[in-house]
């Protein structure tokens, strides 16, 4: 048993018994399913049941390393599971199995882990997905920072879905599901260099059963994406350029929380490139439009879905923005991260 | 937003606009070539772009984009000694973001950060101080740059550095001056400019006088112009007026911020600490009179050019590169050659495809890369 003072040592994740108490205690008890309480070296999947979900096996992976572990609206754990599980379900698939690898800083607080975990149990059970085999390092002090987490991902496409990049077509509707830029101002504030004092909650949050529902009630989104890094402006580029369309955006119709927009005006950044993790970006047939838009208002995690533009002929894998001021503007990616401006 | 979006109404936009209209019907020059105004301050060249407002202008106005991006015209050698600060034993560099890409002869500051040297961004140089305070084993220098907007803050930190005898932090000076930069450009023999738009924060420190032989000796209209689109397309609107009434003097646009008499407080500062240097150097300009400032004896152990016995580095731009004549308003950002094939934001060049304040910058990422280059291949065939 563990007390409350306890540290994560290097013993921990040198194979013997420290290690093999820290998966009983925490992992296993945590994550609570059989095929992880099997403690093989690997989950077991019955193929039939797989099979019968859908037509194709789609699989993913993506580490998470942010700082601050835990920030307004999220922590790194919920964080690792709704990231995995939405880049599955923005290809159509649905999400079934987790793997989570933690790389762990010598010295991190045992409370502080078995917070992550619980806060990814929480997630997986509202994802409806179970975490079902994992691994554990230990690292010296300065070798990683606190806490790093991978997390792999398997979910079934069903048969009739072709969810592509490049199937974007002139005319299509560009639909995302409530405000932007609300993770990335949360960590940049959360992080308190800045010492702004503001009330932005990360929108961190699994989109599974959101897309689900859209995809009952239209099989046919042609493009669906996560805005993650890099912003909205990053997955429309990466849509325009594949399908040698226009993804033209009228800024009026941007959802920017007033918070956010503050927040970017004080640093002169633009919130078009903050990240998000509980964003979608769809491109939809013009007709499906509307129809899409009321059942994604009605579910939770896109109660403030709107349409912010369309997609055009020209000019072809670029960006448009209609300014709110009347201008217009095209909206390259971004080379790096956004600079703050001297004056 | 309050206060934001009332100077971002594209109604009140429409209106200036049709006066603008109106206004260069009665204006004789623009009916031999368009009006070619600049707008100095790089902050406004953002705005420019970020608005879309070239667009919105008639066909007879040109914007010139000028040389006030601080970084854009801080010097290759420069950045150089930068980095040669940045890379010593026992050293946190500090520096606004804008820097960090800036390409020095071999690097810029962020590839000596991967490098492994403590490199910092800060949002304000008390932040730096503060870096001090807080790791009194370690020297901070900070990285201090910008016209007269941002000599206050850095004048007031040395005071404070010095009230609070914080001895591990010092400056490394890199402020120049605006009234002689204008100058250098009114005094290119190609230039053809039809009037200025004054930078707005600069004016709020050094006010209205420093602006006035624009108008006298030079006979150009120029307005002290704020950062909202609606201020930019307002004082385009005074430049033109005073273009067709065929009048030249010093305009304040923006009058909410910018006192004529500038702040006093804030120069007082500036006088405390810094002096006029006899010249600096200015990327794409050369070294100019006056044209910069350095720290006085009296603070010289916040000198960090002084306290670690800095030998400077002399670096030329790359032959490839029209830099120089971008900035100074004779070349347009496609013109040059080197723009989209050598010099693009990834691998820039200099500065000015670096900085989104930098006017290759706004080009290439708020224009249509593809557009221009085909406009250059025309212009070429044609020449």
């Amino acid at each position: 048993m563990s007390s409350s003072n306890d540290i994560i040592t290097l013993s921990h994740g040198a194979g013997g018994k420290a290690m093999r108490d820290l998966i009983d205690d925490l992992f296993v008890k945590g994550f609570a399913n059989e095929t992880l309480a099997a403690l093989e070296d690997q989950a077991r999947f019955d193929l039939s049941t797989i099979c019968s979900a859908g037509k194709q096996l789609a699989m993913t992976t993506d580490s998470y390393v942010v700082d601050p572990l835990f920030f307004p609206g999220g922590d790194i754990g919920k964080l690792a599971v709704c990231g995995t599980v939405n880049d599955l379900a923005v290809g159509g698939a649905i999400p079934l199995y987790l793997s989570c690898g933690m790389i762990i800083e010598e010295g991190l607080p045992l409370e502080t882990l078995r917070q992550v975990v619980l806060s990814m149990k929480t997630t997986a059970d509202q994802a409806g997905i179970q975490i079902v085999t994992g691994d554990t390092k230990v690292v010296h002090k300065g070798a990683a920072d606190k806490l790093f987490i991978n997390t792999t991902g398997i979910g079934v496409i069903p048969a009739g879905i072709d969810i592509q990049a490049q199937r974007a077509k002139p005319g299509d509707a560009i639909l995302i599901n409530g405000f932007i830029g609300d993770h990335g101002a949360a960590i940049a504030d959360a992080r308190g260099e800045l010492s702004l004092e503001s009330n932005i909650q990360s929108d961190c949050q699994p989109l599974n059963d959101l897309i689900a529902q859209m995809l009952n009630t239209c099989p046919d989104i042609h493009c669906l994406r996560d805005a993650t890094r890099g912003g909205l402006a990053t997955v429309l580029n990466e849509f325009a350029e594949a399908s040698q369309t226009c993804m033209s955006i009228d800024e009026k119709r941007l959802p920017v929380r007033a918070a956010v927009r503050g927040f970017c005006e004080i640093l002169g950044l633009d919130p078009l490139y903050l990240a998000n993790e509980g964003k979608l970006v769809a491109i939809v047939p013009a007709a499906a439009a509307e129809t899409l838009l009321a059942i994604m208002r009605q579910h939770p995690a896109g109660k403030d879905s709107v349409c912010i533009g369309e997609v055009t002929q020209a000019p072809q894998g670029h960006m448009l923005l209609k300014t709110a001021f009347g201008g217009e503007r095209l909206v390259d990616m971004l080379v790096g991260d956004q600079l703050p401006r001297i004056c | 937003m309050k206060y934001v979006d009332e100077f971002r109404d594209p109604a009140k936009a429409k209106a200036i606009l049709n006066e603008i209209q109106s206004l260069l019907t009665k204006t004789a020059i623009v009916k031999q070539r368009p009006l070619q105004i600049m707008e100095f301050c790089g902050g406004h060249t953002h705005t420019i772009f970020r608005y879309g407002i070239e667009k919105l202008l008639p066909e007879t106005i040109e914007m010139v984009h000028g040389p006030g991006c601080p970084v854009c015209v801080l010097p290759r050698g420069r950045v150089d000694d930068a980095l040669s600060l940045a890379e010593r034993d026992n050293v946190i560099f500090t520096t606004f973001g804008d820097a960090m890409r800036v390409p020095g002869s071999q690097k810029s500051l962020l590839q000596a950060k991967a490098d492994g040297a403590d490199i910092r961004m800060v949002y304000s140089p008390l932040d730096a101080l503060n870096l001090a305070r807080k790791h009194p084993d370690k020297q901070v220098i900070f990285f201090a740059l910008g016209f007269e907007t941002t000599m206050p803050s850095t004048a007031l930190t040395i005071l404070q550095a010095e009230k609070q005898a914080i001895e591990n932090f010092s400056l490394f000076c890199n402020h120049i001056t605006t009234a002689p930069t204008i100058k250098a450009i009114l005094d290119e023999p190609d230039m053809i400019l039809d009037g200025f738009l004054a930078p707005g924060h600069v004016s709020m420190v050094i006010g209205k006088q420093p602006f006035e032989f624009i108008a006298e000796h030079y006979h150009k209209p120029i307005v002290i112009t704020g950062f909202e689109p609606l201020d930019i397309l307002q004082s385009i609107w005074m430049v033109v007026q005073q273009i067709s009434a065929q009048r030249s003097t010093v305009e304040n646009q923006y009058a909410r911020v910018a006192k004529a008499s500038g702040n006093l407080p804030g120069l007082q500062a500036i006088q405390q600490v810094y002096e006029l240097d006899a010249s600096s150097e200015l990327r794409g300009l050369g070294k100019l009179d006056h044209s910069g400032v350095k720290i006085r004896d009296d603070y010289q152990q916040f000198d960090a050019e002084k306290k670690f016995a800095l030998t400077k580095h002399a670096a030329s731009d790359p032959a490839e590169t029209c830099c120089g004549d971008v900035i100074k308003g004779l070349m347009r950002p496609w013109q040059c050659h080197a723009f989209g094939n050598s010099c693009k934001p990834e691998t820039p060049l200099g500065a000015l495809m670096v900085s989104s304040e930098g006017a290759c910058a706004a080009y290439y990422n708020f224009g249509n890369v593809n557009e221009l280059l085909a406009r250059r291949q025309k212009d070429t065939v044609n020449s």
